[in-house]
């Protein structure tokens, strides 16, 4: 089986890409080539600059067609995924009903500077998002949603106030990274004040992977397009197969 | 001529609901005051500067007077006292202050009349700095002519001050007429306002003084070259609303942000705090010639936009009774809706149509502020910028005043110099193809865009109704705005709340309230 991959334009293999950026350049010929350039600097073939636009301020706006030669092997690849089947919510509370027999607890918030309650609202919230209801309308699920610019403090105080079974976190504002080390103080607190493994700790937001969240430390991560029946399908496989050990 | 076809005793209704929802208040209008509203005042005395730790000098004062229980008649009293004694203008006594030379109430309170006569100087000072701000503005105006509408209005968002200069030269060159400074994420639940330019800000920079004047002096200079006056807005929110009003009246804001309610439902302050901070907030807005925005697009974007689409009618209703009682004239109210139908939705663009119809014909005469789609944005640049150009065409359609751009990355990050440039030339061009349509279409009476304008402002007047009827907090604390409950004695701000003594004196409101003829 052919596993050998190359970006597709209109014929197999022909290694076909957009490119889109800025340059602090002038719209003209000179400018034009500096972008040709860049892109073959980049390693593509056939760099064929579409459009050059007057951004102002010295910046020029390229758009470009290229083709690479570089491949790759999707039989090599390796990626982490949260592999837990996905339920529906009746699913899931019958699923927790019988391999649980108990209520979870879930303590859910957006932490420190971070002021975006959209992530976290969309998973836990009794509406939900898009058909799907929040964790709050589960029956099996107690789940406490915090709000926005929680204290990664007070996080944790109200999970162990609340003996909960899991902490749920969002990042949604990134920029310089921001999201990474609201995490990190989370995690590092959480292992301070011995919490780490006892509960679940799963982050979610437009910048997060599985990968991610687990070289952070945390359990489980979950990015863009994720439902609440998601989130509710892992923490309930997962609780069960921890208690069942 | 695209017009609705609004039932005209349904539109008096709602606003008779709202004007009593908001007449409610006088009590707190007229009997407390804030913490940040005796800061302003600080602040309109000409008291400026931080600590080297950071922290504000109107906020050291008011703790001071705050620990001695002198709050009460206000600040400006005892500062005007000490000048008095002293000899020495407001800035050396706030100097003192901080210093720890200085106790304010530990002097020997002069002859009234005597401070009176001196706050009144340094009001009339202040005041007509104000006044020539407002004067320059409508001077560039006049110069260069008015605001195209909808106006272009980009954001800036870099966490630099000066990064975004740049982006906002770049920007005004390629058409756009509002700057809007992102502020810091986080700054709506501080305080206090910070001190100096922001080089190093998480999702934006913070709205200070100096951030502010950095702006304005580099977009006045844009402007003179372009022959455009090139309007620079910021947020008068959270929990130093008239603070940020002042410092933007004195370095000649444009427009602020200054929502009645959004503290209180969106970011947990408390609602006397909120409705009180605003109402001195919004005076000063009105004296300065600033036109206010108000944020319902929050409304639509924590719940669904047909459902709740009732619940911006009913927000702008109650924006506009409350700008009014601070003296804002209707054609500085951009009162806001947004563009945030599910596009999966069968007849979106009708609904939309009805929706955006509603608003500009409720309020003809305010620069409506219209907000893009963000809710259903994603990582598809290519679908969201379509969606944008949906959004500039309605925008266009029904004449609204402020057009926010979508950026094609909405979902993704705050703009890029590129991403922003698409968006100005997606309106550009949708504005100048959609230009005088809307005189050639007419609404048959029966259609389905004035039936849905029509039941939604119903929704509206009977939620005015019942929420005039129980009372605004006891409607708040019930969870029957935007789905949350807010009780009058929760929320961030609340111990920033006190009651008047019969002799406290505000010099600036005072005189802003008779200039504006409240």
């Amino acid at each position: 089986m052919k596993t050998i991959v190359k970006p597709y334009g209109d014929t197999l293999n022909d290694g076909k890409v957009q490119l889109s950026f800025a340059l602090p350049a002038k719209a003209d010929a000179h400018g034009k080539e500096a972008a040709r350039m860049l892109i073959l600097s980049m390693g593509f073939d056939e760099a064929e600059i579409t459009c050059m636009r007057e951004l102002g301020e010295g910046f020029t706006h390229f758009i470009a067609y290229a083709s690479t030669s570089a491949s790759v092997d999707t039989s090599k690849i390796k990626v982490k995924v949260v592999e837990t089947p996905v339920m529906e919510m009746e699913e899931t509370d019958l699923y927790i009903a019988e391999h649980l027999g108990r209520e979870i607890t879930i303590v859910g918030a957006c932490i420190e500077s971070d002021a975006h309650t959209v992530g976290i609202d969309a998973i836990m919230n009794m509406k939900g998002y898009n058909h799907r209801f929040g964790l709050e309308r589960y029956q099996s699920f107690n789940a406490v949603n915090m709000g926005a610019q929680v204290p990664s403090e007070d996080l944790l105080a109200k999970a162990r106030e609340l003996s909960a079974d899991v902490i749920l976190v969002s990042q949604v504002v990134t920029q310089k990274n921001i999201h990474i080390q609201n995490l990190t103080r989370l995690i590092e607190l959480a292992e301070a004040e011995g919490l780490r493994d006892k509960m679940l700790f799963i982050c979610g937001g437009p910048r997060i992977s599985h990968e991610l969240a687990i070289e952070l430390g945390y359990d489980a991560g979950f990015g863009t397009g994720t439902y609440s029946t998601d989130v509710a399908s892992y923490i309930a496989i997962t609780l069960s197969k921890k208690q069942a050990e | 001529m695209l017009k609705l076809d609004l039932d005209s005793n349904l539109v008096n209704r709602a606003r008779t609901a709202a004007t009593k929802i908001s007449s409610d208040f006088d009590w707190l209008f007229n009997g407390y005051s804030s913490v940040t509203i005796e800061r302003t005042v600080l602040r309109l005395m000409g008291i400026d500067g931080a600590t080297e730790d950071g922290k504000p000098l109107p906020n050291l004062i008011i703790e001071q007077l705050q620990s001695a229980g002198a709050l009460h008649k206000g600040a400006a009293i005892w500062i005007a006292n000490a000048m008095h004694h002293k000899s020495m203008s407001a800035q050396e006594v706030a100097d003192r202050v901080t210093s720890g030379e200085l106790q304010l109430t530990a002097l020997p309170m002069a002859e009234p009349e005597l401070l009176y006569n001196l706050l009144s100087t340094l009001s009339e000072k202040m005041l007509g700095q104000i006044k020539a701000q407002k004067a320059q503005r409508e001077g560039y105006f006049e110069k260069y002519g008015p605001r195209r509408k909808p106006a272009i209005y980009v954001i800036v968002a870099t966490g630099n001050i000066y990064e975004d200069l740049t982006q906002a030269r770049a920007a005004a060159r390629e058409g756009a007429d509002i700057i809007a400074v992102i502020r810091s994420t986080a700054q709506s639940l501080l305080d206090y306002v910070p001190y100096g330019a922001t080089l190093v800000g998480f999702g934006g920079t913070y709205a200070t003084q100096e951030n502010f004047r950095i702006m304005r002096t580099g977009l006045d200079e844009i402007s003179e070259e372009l022959g455009r006056y090139i309007s620079l807005t910021n947020y008068a929110s959270g929990l130093c609303m008239p603070e940020i009003a002042a410092m933007g009246a004195i370095e000649r804001l444009d427009l602020m942000l200054n929502d009645a309610m959004y503290g209180i439902l969106f970011r947990d302050i408390n609602p006397k705090r909120t409705l009180l901070d605003q109402y001195f907030a919004r005076m000063i807005n009105a004296y300065a010639g600033i036109e206010i925005q108000t944020g319902e697009d929050n409304y639509l974007t924590t719940s669904d936009a047909i459902d709740k689409a009732y619940t911006v009618t009913a927000s702008q209703l109650l924006n506009e009774s409350f700008a009014l009682k601070s003296g804002v004239k209707p054609e500085k109210m951009g009162l806001g809706h947004a563009y945030e139908i599910d596009p999966e939705k069968e007849g979106s663009f009708t609904y939309e149509l009805a929706h955006a119809l509603l608003t500009r014909q409720l309020f003809p005469d305010a620069p409506v502020k219209y907000m893009p789609p963000t809710k259903f944005a994603s990582g598809n640049i290519y679908k969201t910028h379509l969606m944008d150009a949906m959004f500039n065409f309605v925008g266009q359609l029904t004449g609204q005043g402020v057009q926010l751009l979508g950026m094609m990355t909405e979902a993704i990050h705050t703009p890029h110099l590129v991403d922003r440039s698409l968006a100005i030339e997606n309106a550009q061009y949708i504005f100048r193809a959609v230009e005088g349509l809307a005189d050639n279409l007419q609404l048959s009476p029966d259609s389905f865009i004035n039936r849905r304008a029509n039941s939604v402002l119903l929704e509206a007047t009977e939620f005015l109704e019942k929420v005039a009827a129980e009372g605004m907090f006891s409607a708040m604390a019930d969870g029957d705005f935007a789905e949350i409950k807010r009780p009058e004695n929760g929320g961030k701000g609340l111990d920033g709340v006190f009651e008047r003594d019969p002799d406290y004196f505000n010099p600036f409101m005072q005189q802003m309230k008779k200039e504006l003829g409240l």
